[in-house]
């Protein structure tokens, strides 16, 4: 018979205290693989457009004539098959989650 | 013979975490009968196999459902690489089985605190997802994403696991081969706890058979069927035996899960130790072309991947039969005759997912 079998974990909790953090005061460290958002380093960008073409949510849009490259945050899903195929590896993943917004912005990179 | 009523369950309930509606006629507190109906988060997603190439579709079809979100990835690629008649690397085999075992870990130890929470047990909940939390960590730090890890790709897997991480994983499954004790403990000798699902819900050896059950409702009605005993990935060289019960209720489908949990954390520790070096990945030449079907065991049950290619960067057909599917028949077999107080624990001991179910 047991009614208590829970007891001996809720004790152990009572001195351990919180295993949860209060988050947006204290900040939750990411790690490096963490899939954030896609950056660009823009001045080693050929605008070959092979991140556009591959990009299964279509968030990347690129123009070679004006040399602007940009991407829809909200419609990304940090898959990384973009930055896998870049020949020039100027996309990169950061580790950073992509700000809350009030709207769908384009987040645009041109090399002027 | 008392008043029947129709009561509808769902679409939006408190113990549901996702959408399906039952419909319950009922003679005062018993159930005589459920009709059920589909098709809430139904987003055609076999369909978009069509504008989406071979490889792009990895990453649609990791997001069929998000707790099985890996061997959904894991299902497809291994059809496409049978196709193209890839052999993948060793190393590539063992990684995917050790995130095949952590998904199974996470997915049980969620299940664990939904039926908690079902049968209003909140302490025993939120430790059981206390528990999951850590296995979330693991794959931020290996994969870069805690529910979709985009991880598996055609030919191999995209990333390595290193000496640190590997230390990471072992300490943590010695911590929660410690910690699980306690609350295994709980599910399985607390009175309150066997009074809400010992000999409800039973499902017979028989019916399991007919209606097609699959994964641990089938093991907990004595059905000998787990499909990691084909041995695809590393499961081959690795030792276990499908745990089986025999009693069918709801109980016997815990304890399934439950020493399914100790099951993983097992193999996890055996795929490490036999971890080999090498590539994880073999560049694949060439578009596919051909049919193939693979059967895999995920945390619900057996999953089937149908693909057919043509010979271009488009596949003609995917078809997916998800666990929750094949084991919706045997859910409204064990309705029958029970209480309508019990209706919560027997839908979700057969551990739904809806998003599966409907794609």
């Amino acid at each position: 018979m047991s009614f208590l079998s829970i007891t001996k974990i809720l004790i152990k909790n009572i001195f351990h205290g919180p295993y949860t953090t209060l988050y947006p005061i204290e900040k939750k460290d990411n790690y490096e693989n963490t899939r954030g958002r896609i950056e660009n380093k823009i001045s080693e960008c050929i605008f070959c457009g092979i991140c556009e073409r591959r990009c299964p949510t279509v968030a990347i849009k690129v123009d070679k004539e004006i040399h602007a490259w940009s991407i829809q945050r909200f419609q990304c899903i940090q898959c990384g098959y973009c930055v896998e195929v870049c020949p020039k590896k100027c996309l990169v993943m950061n580790s950073q989650y992509t700000a809350p917004s009030t709207g769908k912005m384009r987040a645009e990179y041109t090399d002027a | 013979m008392g008043n029947r009523t129709v009561i509808p369950f769902g679409p939006q309930h408190p113990v549901l975490p996702e959408p399906i509606h039952l419909d319950l006629v009922l003679e005062d507190e018993t159930v005589i009968e459920a009709i059920p109906q589909i098709g809430y988060v139904h987003r055609g997603l076999e369909k978009l196999v069509e504008k989406k190439d071979f490889q792009q579709f990895t990453y649609v079809a990791e997001r069929i459902c998000g707790i099985c979100s890996f061997m959904h990835g894991m299902g497809y690629c291994m059809s496409i690489e049978s196709i193209m008649d890839v052999k993948i690397p060793e190393r590539a085999e063992f990684l995917r089985t050790i995130w095949a075992e952590l998904s199974r870990l996470q997915s049980h130890l969620l299940w664990m605190g939904l039926l908690a929470d079902a049968f209003g047990f909140e302490s025993l909940f939120m430790h059981s997802w206390r528990l999951r939390e850590q296995i979330l960590d693991i794959f931020e730090l290996t994969t870069g994403g805690r529910v979709i890890f985009s991880v598996c790709e055609i030919g191999g897997v995209r990333k390595d696991l290193n000496a640190e991480m590997i230390k990471k994983i072992s300490a943590v499954m010695e911590q929660l081969e410690k910690d699980m004790v306690d609350i295994a403990n709980v599910f399985l000798y607390d009175e309150s706890v066997k009074h809400r699902t010992k000999g409800v819900g039973v499902l017979s050896k028989q019916a399991a058979f007919e209606l097609g059950a699959v994964g641990p409702m089938a093991r907990a009605s004595g059905i000998h069927m787990d499909r990691r005993t084909q041995g695809y990935a590393a499961y081959g060289k690795l030792k276990f035996e499908p745990i089986i019960e025999i009693d069918g209720d709801c109980y016997a489908r815990t304890s399934v899960r439950l020493r399914e949990i100790f099951q993983s954390i097992d193999l996890i520790k055996q795929c490490i130790a036999l971890l080999p070096e090498g590539d994880i990945k073999v560049k694949i030449k060439g578009k596919p072309n051909g049919e193939h079907y693979t059967l895999i065991e995920q945390p619900r049950g057996e999953v089937l991947y149908y693909s057919k290619a043509n010979g271009t960067n488009f596949l003609d057909r995917v078809r997916v039969r998800t666990p929750t599917f094949a084991n919706v028949p045997a859910l409204l077999e064990t309705l029958k005759g029970c209480a309508l107080a019990d209706v919560p624990i027997l839908i979700l001991t057969i551990d739904p997912c809806i998003s599966c179910t409907e794609r």
